[in-house]
């Protein structure tokens, strides 16, 4: 089985989010890092491989972004990846949510995977939907929100949690999954992996490298168009009560509850 | 004409609530559009009479397909099918995983625009302009559609349910042909419940407990605030809680928790330093309990009240249950 | 209120823990079980990231030194996760030494590297006798600034960290390094840190255990007494004959300004301090103007404060929140925003508290070695000395395939570092004896430019007798908007640790109420708490919220011993 997980770099948690006065745009400067939710992505492929029941020969990490998404690239590597793709090229640059999914489905052509892994959000942006685009452009079925995975030799037996609770929906393989954060514990990478992850082999590729069609990517051809960024309306001020009588209290409550029909 | 085409996601003989309130949605703007909102439902042998109800919420029509439930690719199927046979300028879905996984597989599908998370649409010249929040609820973005089609995927609970039609809407069968990928899934059980898991993400009423609370065993009085409200309501807790052990980290809200944005989000107990601020400050009703007057939670929230909780939530709990009527 | 009259040293609580037994591994695991590298830098701040800037330079013109350091010629040990983010200093440079390590590039290119924020054209000094009355004085010698630049370390780490990784260095952050191994009477290398281990130090389900790194030199960069370095001074007895290091506390803030400063300011107090002798209180503030290279005005704002102090209500924090309500820092920040903040404990002996420098098979550079001018309340520039000298001394040792660096003491000794420090040795001691007297003689030995004969000595911060006073009274409420709380203070720095992450910070839970409100007051990140229902006299209670901890390492000098959390925990300072 050959497993193909999605990366993204994001940037940290920690790092203020703004927007850069001049462009418009969100500030992406400062620091960057392999998107959490990737990482118990890299986990579950590596607990298939571990797990002995289908033998995997290998895991790529493949990840879309600018020359500083290596290092994302080398953080999957250090996790158990065998080796990386970096599909680096100008002309994908600002692309949208569906130009992306298109952009990775087309890289992920070349690899002809068995699995593609990826995590089901990204502390930066769009959430569920990355997974369901490269699903459609490469014709496979796709679930997300997966939160436990059985593989038996042609498919997969998922748990996912929707609407209505716990679905367990058996998928056949080759197949796109994004899990959640529930789905396991991601290992730490030990200091050799870490160190030894610059050696792996990592191959960058251009947009003509796997025939992604340039006029359905970019910022400029994205279908949806970020038009302005404005502030949230501001918060009126709210209503303060000094308990003195708590039945009364209570009454004004229930009241202001009952007004906003929240009981 | 710019028509809209609205999911409906139903289960167990009812239509999801989200769902309603996409359907109110879509009625709203096809109006402004001077266009209609149909809805379409995909399930086995769905009731003409379940789907025929979406007319009181503003469909003029509702489009019933076959196949599998509980899964999104049979419905980027039908819905791909409906789009391209019919007259629809729009796809809009209630927020809920599902309607995540088809609008994006259709998306793909039709190489269309698609915006999600969405808070509010207005029509402008004809046309639909989303609006979304983004970096942790800060800034507000407006996102215009260049393709012939546009995607509207809203966040939970974003849309009002209004039932501004008067009667039921006449349904029609619609064929279509599932694609390979949607026949290689298959439902083995559904909605299972599961007691001991804590889903504070889909609650629309939260009864946060913090320090104030005392010890472990005032949470007794948060639960029974929760289950006085009843339906979709859970209980959560701050941080500081969750380390000394007083309630499970499946409830914890936080920078490092959970983020939620129920309807209701009652704090009792909470001082609301900024940690735990970030993640519930979308909430639509902040009601706070406090005893320390200089308490942060007092500047954001929109009802607080200075006192004791454990004065408080007894009474509170007892008034809810008898305005409830149970 | 509490108006404890006891007198009680923290000294007397030590905290739980033997440092040569933990801190310390006697041999290294098998070949193939560790690491080899050529020279291993504890710490990627300034010094350690010069140390290892010049390793390389040095290195690149000799391919056959370097084939013989093997694949890992130079290896980093960072437990931020990035080099910089929990390093925090004033800070204003004297240029020459990072003129020396990067000569190629130009003032103006420091800037544009976003490092440096100007060059200091006009300065003043000013004494703030009450709440609203400044004073201006005649800039006293150590204060004279002209020609110096205004930084931020913890950018310029991340520049440093840049050119090592491009010359060929192993840089591994989110790493701590937790134990110092030593093989029969030499420092060998150095263990990485375990991750995945639970509150109570059970390893977890991803439980990976650390790593032993075999070096041929290492290099303790530690910053304000790292464990490491502390554990190295009881082992090799590096501190004999020496006085005893003593601390100081700064808390900083970074604010964006609606109009620019136009020239560095000091202050020497008394307010917000006491100047009654018996609350020991010494410190003084900083005011620096930046000009980032958006060409946005910024201003940096810190208060330092020396552990030496005996209330134990004494809170750089809140004194620092107090400050900025006088009229002279009124006038310079309203109108703006607040964009960072933190806080940094920084070695004040000086000269005489300096441990050896050197011990067989490692050595120490910067704050670990306590090369800090509190007189000029400067420090970078003998980081970045520093860490070239021990370069220098390395490549020579390796090249003559030796690994005695024991020259490095005298070379420190007669570098810029060592003179400017011998020039102050006596400086600061005579402040223990109260800010009037002790003024007096401390301006007598500036004055005399170091020319008096003498040793002074400093007694231990921890062994300070604290009394519960009343400077709690000065400090104003927080508003949220130009006065800040702890918490939030803490949230914007970035500050994610892990919540089942293990404690890291060694304290005794069951102390006198003296020594746990010094404590609760000190901590910037408000770490340790008294419980509510605490008795009001006698002992007490100490709750340790250690994932609030910024990494400043005040807790080391009154009682505690901090030592490094989980790598990549902790404070993501960008602009300190």
């Amino acid at each position: 089985m050959k497993i193909c997980v999605l990366v993204k770099e994001v940037p940290d948690a920690a790092v203020e989010k703004k927007i850069n006065p001049s462009t418009g745009r969100m500030d992406r400067s400062g620091e960057k890092n392999l998107n959490p939710y990737d990482t118990h992505a890299i986990e579950a492929a590596m607990q298939i491989k571990e797990g002995g029941t289908v033998p995997v020969e290998e895991i790529v990490a493949v990840t879309m972004g600018p020359d500083s998404a290596v290092r994302a690239l080398h953080k999957a590597v250090s996790l158990g990846a065998d080796r990386s793709v970096h599909l680096s090229d100008e002309v994908v640059a600002g692309s949208d949510v569906a130009a992306t999914g298109y952009a990775l489905a087309k890289t992920l052509q070349r690899e002809s995977p068995d699995l593609v892994l990826l995590g089901q959000q990204s502390d930066d942006g769009e959430c569920y939907t990355i997974g369901a685009v490269v699903a459609e452009h490469l014709g496979m079925p796709s679930l997300t929100q997966v939160i436990k995975m059985d593989v038996e030799t042609e498919a997969l037996r998922c748990e996912r949690q929707a609407e209505y609770g716990y679905d367990t929906v058996q998928i056949k393989l080759p197949a796109v999954i994004s899990v959640g954060d529930a789905i396991n514990e991601p290992r730490y990478p030990s200091l050799k992996a870490i160190m030894g992850a610059k050696k792996k082999q990592l191959d960058s590729v251009s947009a003509s490298d796997v025939e992604i069609d340039a006029s359905k990517v970019g910022g400029e051809n994205s279908a949806a168009q970020w038009v302005s960024a404005k502030a949230p309306p501001a918060k009126a001020a709210g209503e303060i009560i000094e308990d003195e009588d708590t039945g009364e209290t209570v009454e004004k409550i229930v009241a202001w509850l009952d007004e906003r029909k929240l009981i | 004409m710019a028509n809209i085409l609205v999911y409906a996601l139903h289960y167990d003989g009812a239509i999801n609530k989200n769902s309603l309130g996409a359907v109110s949605e879509g009625a709203k703007l096809a109006a402004e559009l001077g266009g209609e909102a149909h809805a379409i439902l995909l399930g086995e042998n769905v009731p003409q009479e379940l789907a025929a109800t979406l007319g009181k919420y503003g469909a003029k029509k509702v489009l019933v397909a076959e196949g599998p439930e509980g899964l999104a690719q049979p419905l980027v199927d039908a819905m791909a099918a409906a789009i391209s046979g019919g007259d629809y300028s729009y796809a809009l879905f209630g927020g809920g995983l599902l309607g995540f996984e088809i609008g994006a597989g259709l998306a793909a599908r039709l190489g269309a625009g698609v915006a999600m998370e969405v808070t509010a649409v207005r029509a402008e010249g004809g046309e639909l302009v989303a609006e979304r929040p983004i970096l942790g609820d800060s800034a507000i973005s407006e996102i215009k559609y260049r393709s012939d089609v546009g995607i509207i995927i809203g966040r939970l609970n974003a849309f009002e349910i209004n039932e501004s039609g008067d009667s039921d809407a006449p349904v029609e069968q619609l064929s279509f042909e599932l694609s390979p990928q949607a026949t290689q899934a298959t439902m083995v059980t559904r909605g299972e419940q599961r007691g001991a898991d804590v889903d504070i993400e889909g609650a629309s009423i939260l009864i946060a407990g913090g320090r104030g609370l005392g010890k472990a065993e005032g949470f007794e009085l948060a639960e029974a605030l929760a289950n006085a409200f009843g339906g979709n309501s859970a209980v959560a807790a701050t941080r500081a809680v969750v380390d000394a052990g007083w309630y499970p980290y499946a409830a914890q809200i936080g920078q490092t928790g959970k983020t939620v944005a129920p309807k209701l989000y009652l704090a009792a107990g909470i001082s609301g330093a900024i940690q735990h601020k970030v993640g519930m400050q979308a909430s639509e009703n902040i009601v706070a309990i406090n005893k320390d007057a200089n308490a942060p939670i007092f500047e954001f929230s929109d009802l607080g009240i200075v006192g004791d909780l454990n004065k408080i939530l007894p009474k509170l709990t007892e008034a809810v249950k008898a305005k409830k009527g149970s | 209120m509490h108006n404890g009259n006891g007198k009680v040293a923290p000294d007397r609580f030590p905290p739980p823990v033997d440092s040569r037994k933990e801190f310390v591994k006697r041999g290294l695991d098998d070949e193939d079980e560790l690491i080899e590298v050529g020279v291993a830098i504890v710490g990627g701040g300034t010094a350690g990231l010069a140390c290892a800037n010049r390793l390389l330079q040095l290195l690149a013109d000799d391919p056959e030194t370097l084939e013989r350091l093997g694949e890992v010629p130079v290896a980093v040990v960072e437990k931020a996760k990035t080099c910089g983010g929990h390093n925090l200093s004033g800070a204003v440079v004297r240029p020459q030494a990072l003129e020396e390590l990067f000569p190629e590039m130009t003032r103006e290119q420091w800037r544009e590297e976003g490092f440096a924020f100007g060059e200091v054209k006009k300065e003043a000094v000013y004494l703030t006798p009450t709440s609203k009355l400044s004073v201006r004085i005649p800039t006293p010698p150590p204060f004279k600034n002209h020609g110096n630049e205004v930084i931020s370390v913890s950018a310029l780490a991340r520049y440093q960290q840049r050119q090592a990784e491009d010359a060929g260095a192993y840089i591994l952050t989110e790493t701590s390094a937790t134990q110092l191994v030593v093989e029969d009477g030499k420092v060998v290398g150095v263990r990485s840190g375990d991750k995945g281990r639970g509150k109570d130090g059970e390893p977890l389900g991803n439980f990976e255990p650390g790593t032993d790194i075999k070096a041929k030199a290492t290099v303790l960069a530690e910053g304000c007494w790292g464990h490491l370095t502390g554990a190295a001074i009881k082992e090799f007895d590096l501190a004999k004959d020496r006085e005893p290091q003593v601390w100081e506390l700064g808390v900083k803030e970074v604010w964006k300004v609606t109009k620019p400063l136009d020239r560095l300011i000091h202050t020497m107090g008394p307010w917000p301090l006491k100047i009654s002798p018996k609350y020991g209180q010494i410190g003084g503030t900083w005011i620096y103007p930046m000009k980032n290279a958006a060409g946005e005005d910024l201003v940096s704002i810190g208060f330092v404060v020396e552990l030496e102090y005996a209330d134990a209500t004494t809170s750089a924090h809140d004194l620092l929140q107090t400050f900025k309500t006088h009229p002279l820092v009124r006038k310079i920040l309203e109108g703006g925003e607040r964009v960072a903040w933190g806080a940094k404990a920084l070695p004040g002996g000086g000269y005489w508290s300096m441990p050896k420098l050197s011990m067989p098979g490692a050595l120490l550079v910067g704050d670990s070695g306590g090369m800090v001018d509190t007189m000029a309340l400067k420090g970078v520039h003998h980081c970045i000395k520093s860490g070239m000298i021990a370069a220098e001394t390395i490549y020579a040792a390796l090249k003559r395939s030796s690994s005695d660096l024991s020259a490095y003491e005298d070379a420190i000794d007669e570098s810029s570092v060592g003179r400017e420090l011998w020039e102050v040795r006596n400086a600061r001691q005579p402040l223990q004896k109260g800010l009037l007297i002790g003024g007096a003689l401390s301006g007598l030995q500036q004055v005399s430019k170091g020319k008096l004969p003498g040793r002074a000595d400093w007694h231990r911060n921890d062994a300070k007798p604290m009394f519960i006073g009343n400077t709690k009274d000065v400090y104003v409420k927080p508003d949220g908007k130009y006065t800040f709380d702890k918490l939030s203070s803490v949230f914007i720095t970035g500050n994610a640790t892990r919540d089942d992450a293990p404690n890291h910070i060694r304290v005794q839970k069951h102390v006198p109420r003296e020594v746990a409100e010094t404590w609760t007051w000190m901590c910037p990140a408000g770490v340790y708490e008294i419980p509510d229902d605490a008795p009001e006299e006698g002992e007490v209670d100490v709750i340790v919220n250690y994932t609030n901890c910024v990494q400043c390492g005040a807790i080391t000098a009154k009682g505690g011993r901090l030592t490094t959390p989980e790598g990549g925990d902790g404070p993501l300072y960008q602009i300190l």
